[in-house]
């Protein structure tokens, strides 16, 4: 109705007037997000490493080589006392030691094995996990060059098709790494990040609009007029929906020409769950904005709710490694379905079947928030 | 010193006067590292597979019941072609396929089978994993019907012996739970301050402090202190669950780790009364606390994402975010064990910073009353 | 349009254990000018709210235009006109924008908005103060703006509460001057106010006190009553602790 179009237009006015509420809205998203990305990796870089090479042999220096040359690890020291290595560790420089028995060559030659040790500080947190597996596989393939140029049989190493490995005689296996074969973060991060920084700016402008108006004492006005609670909720989102569908144009934009972010499928599909998802955010917002009769209550409880919907929603951390009650519990939080929905879409090029699933559960959610916030608020005080 | 007690006084009434928001702020950390202590990990414990296996025998059925039977795989589908693998990656209905060739046995008999594995590699980290646990299943299929030890016959082998040092058990939770309780830490301190020196501001009541005897640091040690109190208690809320529900070891001393969460959430209440004092809008504030606080945290501070491997801006960025040399002081503390002749670096940061910050803040308010 | 704008009849309001209107019983006649005088707190505002669709009434019955307060709140909504004592409307908006807003949720068509917007923006004297935020405006012309917008849609009956509240004399003349024109045109105001000396302006006049209706009639009727030479003297002694508040109540 009319009604709805001349309530948004005020609202407009009102963003637009703010000039420093407008600039973060559609400013801060951006710039947070170009650098911001660069700091959500799990990558290894320049890990500390110490070595304690007690072998000193051909061998053992060539091991060291490699694991120098990798580029994934960073040797700032090496020594004969393994005290000296582990004080390293304690004082928290040290992310990995790589201890060379004495006997490393000679076992080699004459058993064919030999073993090393790898301490892994934790504290490090996940990066110890995947510092061992860089270092592993650091070991085979220097096992299997050194083996091949003493010419024994065993074949490995990196073909076109992915990495080789053979035990022979036997299994030849082929990996084959989907959508992301250079490993890259970014493309991983940056529309999550983007839909973080939409999310939270978005869902603090709606929760704090009603409750502004509370506390102006402009919503009596409002009140006493025959406008339904309806177009009033309408009026209140549109504004905001239309900011934030631009904010995530720009970014997506920002995205792609900056990161390199694939779009492998419709973008046509992705707006249009964005629009949904959108209404689902605000609409939570708005909701919140009809309980709470401060902007401060309005603030912290948005706080309190957008920040659980962030870290639970598969954006920073896997879901598949959360516990199961709370993957359980993922299933009613939209931002979880947004960004499955937005990876898929962008990274892997799924259509509207493959995430008929989530988007469901967000036009599920749409209905309900929406109606609840509605009903929720009173013209009229009891 | 009376005027002093009097603002405290009065600010404590203020806080009890809107109990909701005190509820609030008490409870937020505490549910938080509840979930997100359940939520925040990286383990890979549980893998969906899909089986393609155009001409199933009696190897390839061998292999398969490897993988179901290993515990971490869940099979979800088996089909016959490669494309069908396609539309369950994208729906994200499996997370890897093995893929198998016709006249598996066959072929393997003669030395020249192959396997194809597919693994979703949106996420770099878990794809790793997914690909080592697919292909040990595999090799250790093959070395046990090879009959062979660890080393195989035509080659070398090197193993590696893996000790982990002050996570033995490598449960993700114990990593990123010290990192979680700085988070919520300081998203509740900047919260806080943001929220009290804006709403007297808009109120005028400011106004009439700054008119007062009071000096501008008396005023800012008044609104400061009730919420230093309230974090202090949150922070030994946060590390009683992280003892008791996630059973992260406290090898340090608690003292000094106490003693150093009172020193973070002093930096962190600083941070929230300098944006306070800077801003005129409530609105703004608020806002501008929730932007410069949430995000940056997440990233930067070292809580999931490794410092070390950010390029050098940002990891010089982070030098200024509290939360992050309280992660390093919590994880050290409480996982490694040490005491203040190592954390000491980062205890003086977060005195320097609290220092740096109150007096800009002090600053601000004295260019007000000209 | 019935004969009775406004009828109340035991009307009461109450908060917890405290009274704020207590059981009054009243009626505005159809075109009426009907002054709804008392001290502050005395209740005014709370029954307005109630009669306007605000605030639901703990007890009693009321019905404006016809309509009941309890069941037809919304329908109340469309005949009635509002201006609240607290400044309710947007600061970062100019006058023509906020008149444009309410003209939009009233259902009036963009020519009718223009049309209004003008007139009663030269009407007000506003110039060029129209087309800047209201924020900028001194008081009284912030008074006027309300007072327009609560006009805009022509309607029936209009509550004003406190609408020349610290507002200069000079515009507090022109404010009546704008209420008695809007009551030649048919209009029913009820207007509410603590200055005593208003009283004079209205048709019939209701004096609340504590909650309850202490007075009741037009002004000359009341000063013969109580043997007042003023309705200020008559509130005076209304208001003293002691006196009897039900005295005067028809």
């Amino acid at each position: 109705m009319r009604r709805i179009l001349f309530l948004a237009q005020a609202e407009i006015l009102h963003v637009v007037r703010d000039r420093a509420t407008l600039a973060q809205a559609l400013v801060v998203p951006i710039v947070q997000m170009l650098v911001l990305a660069n700091a959500a990796t799990f990558e290894i870089r320049n890990t500390p490493t110490w070595i304690v090479d007690l072998d000193r042999t051909a061998t053992s220096r060539g091991l060291v080589n490699r694991i120098a040359a990798s580029g994934h690890f960073e040797i700032i020291g090496t020594t004969a006392s393994l005290e000296v290595a582990d004080e390293s560790m304690l004082a928290g420089d040290a992310t990995l030691v790589l201890t060379i028995p004495h006997d490393f060559e000679a076992s080699l030659v004459r058993t064919r094995h030999a073993d090393v040790q790898l301490t892994l500080n934790a504290e490090k947190g996940s990066a110890a996990g995947i510092v061992q597996s860089y270092a592993s596989s650091i070991l085979a393939s220097y096992a299997a060059e050194i083996g091949e140029s003493a010419g024994l049989l065993r074949e490995a190493g990196p073909t076109a098709a992915g990495l080789v490995s053979r035990i022979s005689p036997g299994v030849q296996i082929v990996q084959h790494t989907r959508y992301n074969p250079t490993r890259n973060y970014k493309h991983y991060m940056v529309p999550g990040i983007l839909v973080a920084l939409v999310t939270l700016i978005g869902t603090l402008l709606t929760s704090q609009n009603i409750a502004r108006e509370k506390e102006l004492g402009t919503l009596e006005q409002l009140n006493v007029t025959p406008i339904t609670r309806g177009q009033f909720i309408a009026g209140k989102l549109l504004p905001y929906w239309g900011i934030a569908m631009v904010e995530l144009a720009i970014g997506l934009t920002v995205g792609v020409l900056v990161f390199g972010v694939p779009v492998r499928g419709s973008i046509v599909l992705l707006f249009g769950v964005a629009a949904v998802y959108l209404l689902v955010a605000l609409g939570i917002g708005l909701f919140i904005s009809t309980l709470v009769s401060t902007q401060q209550q309005a603030m912290f409880v948005t706080f309190f709710i957008v920040n659980i919907y962030l870290l639970m929603s598969g954006l920073f951390t896997p879901i598949d490694s959360m516990a199961p009650w709370v993957q359980t519990v993922s299933q009613v939080n939209p931002v979880r379905h947004f960004v499955t929905i937005s990876r898929a879409i962008l990274m892997k090029g799924a259509g509207v079947q493959e995430i008929g699933r989530p988007f469901a559960m967000l036009g599920v959610f749409a209905v309900v928030v929406l109606t609840v916030a509605v009903r929720q608020y009173r013209k009229r005080t009891a | 010193m009376r005027s002093l007690l009097g603002l405290l006084r009065k600010e404590v009434q203020h806080i009890r006067r809107d109990p909701r928001t005190l509820a609030v702020v008490l409870m937020l950390p505490v549910v938080q590292v509840v979930l997100f202590g359940f939520a925040i990990r990286t383990d890979v414990d549980h893998v969906r597979l899909a089986i393609v296996d155009p001409a199933p025998d009696e190897t390839t059925l061998a292999m398969r019941s490897r993988f179901t039977s290993a515990g971490v795989f869940e099979v979800k589908a088996v089909l016959q072609r490669l494309e069908d693998l396609e539309p369950l990656f994208q729906s994200g209905d499996i997370q890897e396929g093995v893929v198998f060739e016709r006249d598996f046995a066959a072929k393997l008999r003669d030395g020249d089978a192959q396997m194809l594995i597919v693994t979703d590699g949106t996420e770099p980290n878990t794809a790793s994993l997914l690909q080592a646990y697919a292909q040990s299943v595999v090799f250790a299929y093959q070395r046990e019907s090879a009959g062979v030890g660890r080393s195989s016959p035509g080659g070398l082998a090197i193993t590696a012996q893996v000790r982990t040092r002050f996570n033995p058990t490598r449960e993700s939770s114990n990593l990123f739970v010290p990192g979680l309780m700085a988070f919520v830490l300081t998203i509740i301190s900047s919260l806080m301050t943001a929220i009290s020196l804006t709403r007297e501001k808009e109120t005028g009541t400011l106004e009439a402090l700054l008119v007062s005897p009071l000096r501008p640091w008396s005023i800012i040690v008044g609104k400061v202190f009730p919420y230093l109190v309230i974090g202090f208690i949150s922070a030994i809320a946060v590390i009683v669950e992280a003892r008791l529900i996630f059973h992260v070891p406290m090898r340090g001393s608690l003292l000094l780790l106490l003693a150093d969460a009172l020193l973070f959430i002093l930096a962190s209440l600083s941070l929230g009364i300098l944006v306070s004092a800077r801003t005129s809008s409530q609105r703004v504030a608020m806002m501008g606390a929730a932007l410069a606080t949430m995000l940056p945290n997440i990233l930067l501070s070292g809580f999931i994402f490794p410092v070390e491997s950010m390029p050098l801006a940002l990891r010089l960025l982070s030098n200024l975010i509290p939360g992050r040399w309280f992660v390093e002081i919590a994880r050290g503390i409480m996982l490694k064990g040490v005491g203040l002749e190592y954390v000491w670096p980062q205890s003086v940061v977060l005195v320097v910073m609290s220092l740096v910050l109150l007096t800009a803040a002090a600053r601000s308010f004295n260019a007000r009353l000209e | 349009m019935t004969d009775v704008a406004i009828d109340a009849h035991d009307l009461t309001r109450t908060f917890g254990s405290f009274t704020a209107v207590d059981r009054i019983t009243f009626d505005v006649r159809a075109g009426e000018v009907f002054g709804f005088l008392g001290a502050n707190g005395a209740g005014k505002t709370t029954a307005i709210r109630m009669l306007t669709g605000l605030l639901t009434p703990s007890g009693g019955a009321a019905k404006v235009a016809g309509h009941d307060v309890y069941t037809e709140s919304e329908a109340i909504k469309r005949t009635i006109g509002y201006m609240s004592q607290r400044f309710s409307l947007y600061e970062d908006l100019s006058p023509r924008e906020n008149i444009r807003l309410y003209g939009g949720i009233y259902d009036l068509t963009l020519k009718q908005i223009r049309e209004r917007s003008e007139q009663m923006l030269s009407r007000l004297g506003m110039g060029a103060a129209a087309g800047r935020p209201v924020r900028e405006l001194p008081l009284g012309w912030r008074q006027k703006l309300a007072l327009s917008v609560a006009l805009l849609h022509r309607p029936a009956i209009v509550f004003l509460d406190e609408p020349t509240s610290g507002v200069d004399p000079v515009t507090r003349r022109q404010f009546w001057e704008l209420i008695y024109e809007t009551a030649r045109g048919g209009t029913t105001v009820l207007v509410t106010t603590h200055y005593m000396d208003e009283a004079e302006y209205c048709d019939r006049i209701s004096i609340m006190v504590a909650g309850r209706i202490g007075a009741l009639g037009t002004p000359a009727e009341l000063k013969q009553q109580f043997v007042v030479s003023s309705i200020d003297d008559l509130f005076v002694r209304l208001a003293r602790p002691g006196s009897d508040p039900d005295a005067g109540a028809k």
